[in-house]
């Protein structure tokens, strides 16, 4: 195989361009959830540091990385060291199949506005985010606490179960797209979004990534009124950071892929491709912080019963239908 | 540029599964499984399967061991001075399995001059017809077996009544 050094310094540039936009997003969407939530409740929110509190990301960063690294006596020293990377690192990598621009022309070079347009993305999307487990299992495992176990216990299910329903919630974008290719599956959704053949499918999708976000009402793994802050009560500074930071890459990341599956992804009318899908992603996102300042949580029997009960079945209902109608149509 | 990589992940692949079976702690052994695993995904990825590859993750790496981690942290089961070397008596079965599988691997390797080299990448449809078209009893077949064990698990798994 012969390597163009253009197409790899494209592919490096891309991957760096992701990782600084997609890490200064997540810290600022920390910050816009702030700010949201006070607002919803009435509060003014952080607006101490820099001007309207703008700089509140960078001083929380520089508190993170200054605090003391602690490990409980006891704990699993090398699980629970590289535990939060196993959070934070799948989610981010999952951006790299996410198209999120309509494809450029510089130079003689078509540049795909994505890192990677592998024939299976949307496998390598289910695969990654059923890796991502391991992060919130072995944290909580590795922590030696029983608040921490009880929260990666709830963790495993609670990923295993919805897991499920949102692998089944996008068989029938595949089935309309004929393609597990990212960059298909939105081109076929020039015409008309899919959400408008698939409302239910994208119902189950959102309620499925509420819970892989791990949000409320979904947040039972770090429910903090019965299990302190569940799978990452142990860790302090960049450590719990990291858990963090990888929470909020995960609503983005989410977020892109809803709106990929669903609302077009980069399509839209007047509005440059980039512009349209940051906005999809952003109203997902503010989706999200919106649910959590008005909702209360479920309870766990709740949570699986609905799961396993409710959305799987429907989920699989619906594949069926979608196929006959499918066949129908012809 | 590929051959190095097949070797780096071969040799990523093979020390982690011989350390999955050495580590006394089954959560270490659970995670050195997975990233074996992962470095046989990617080697699948090289000989152009991408499917296979992300299968291998996706149900192996994201599904089995998780549920074996999952069943290891609910029962407590990570006891590792309990763990204790076989006999001699409980090797002698393992040994002859085996002997049995490295000879017919010896042949395959002798008898063929080179591997059956794959033509092109296999696309997703090229999978799935021959899956549920060329198959498709056999796939109906194997999936009526799953649901026997599903009912199965239920029967045993049920509520005494009271």
């Amino acid at each position: 195989m012969i390597y163009d050094p253009i197409d790899i310094a494209l592919i490096l540039v891309k991957i760096g361009l992701v990782f600084v936009v997609i890490l200064t997003l997540a810290a600022y969407l920390v910050f816009a959830e702030r700010k949201v939530l006070a607002w919803i409740q009435d509060r003014k929110g952080p607006n101490r540091a820099g001007p309207f509190g703008l700089l509140q990301p960078l001083a929380d960063l520089i508190k993170l990385l200054t605090k003391e690294d602690f490990r409980p006596i006891g704990a699993d020293k090398w699980l629970f060291y590289l535990a939060p990377a196993m959070a934070a690192i799948p989610a981010i990598m999952i951006f790299a199949v996410i198209p999120f621009g309509a494809p450029l022309t510089l130079f003689g070079h078509t540049v795909q506005m994505q890192v990677s347009d592998l024939n299976v993305g949307l496998l390598l999307f289910m695969a990654l985010s059923s890796v991502a487990v391991y992060g919130v299992a072995l944290g909580g495992w590795a922590s030696n606490s029983k608040y921490a176990l009880l929260g990666s216990i709830r963790g495993l299910a609670q990923l295993i179960s919805y897991e499920l329903s949102m692998g089944l919630s996008l068989v029938p974008v595949v089935m309309l797209a004929r393609s597990f290719r990212l960059s298909d599956i939105v081109n076929a959704q020039s015409g008309c979004w899919f959400i408008v053949y698939q409302p239910l499918a994208f119902t189950i999708f959102l309620i499925s990534i509420a819970a892989e976000c791990k949000r409320i009402p979904f947040d039972l793994p770090e429910a903090e009124g019965e299990l302190v802050a569940g799978y990452h009560t142990e860790y302090s500074g960049m450590r719990f950071g990291l858990f963090f930071v990888g929470e909020y890459i995960n609503i983005i990341v989410l977020g892109g892929l809803a709106a990929t599956f669903f609302l077009g992804g980069w399509h839209g009318p007047w509005l440059p491709p980039v512009i349209w899908f940051t906005l999809k992603v952003f109203s997902f996102a503010f989706l999200f912080i919106w649910m959590r300042g008005t909702m209360p949580r479920l309870r766990y029997d709740q949570l699986m019963h609905f799961g396993w009960k409710v959305l799987t079945p429907l989920a699989l209902v619906n594949i069926v239908v979608t196929g006959w109608w499918l066949v129908l149509r012809g | 540029m590929e051959t190095y990589l097949f070797y780096i992940l071969a040799v990523v692949t093979v020390i982690g599964t011989i350390l999955a079976i050495t580590e006394k702690h089954p959560v270490h052994a659970i995670v050195y499984l997975v990233t074996s695993f992962f470095s046989l995904a990617t080697i699948f990825y090289l000989l152009a399967a991408p499917l296979v590859a992300m299968f291998e993750v996706i149900i192996y790496a994201g599904a089995v061991m998780v549920l074996f981690m999952f069943v290891i942290m609910m029962l407590d089961l990570g006891r590792s001075d309990e763990a204790r070397r076989p006999e001699l008596k409980q090797w002698i079965l393992p040994i002859i399995l085996a002997g049995i599988i490295l000879t017919s691997i010896g042949t395959i390797a002798t008898g063929y001059a080179a591997a059956p080299h794959a033509s092109g990448s296999l696309t997703i449809r090229d999978f799935a017809e021959t899956l549920f078209r060329k198959y498709g009893v056999a796939v109906e077949l194997v999936s009526m077996q799953l649901l026997f064990a599903v009912v199965g698990a239920l029967y045993l798994g049920r509520k005494a009544k009271s």
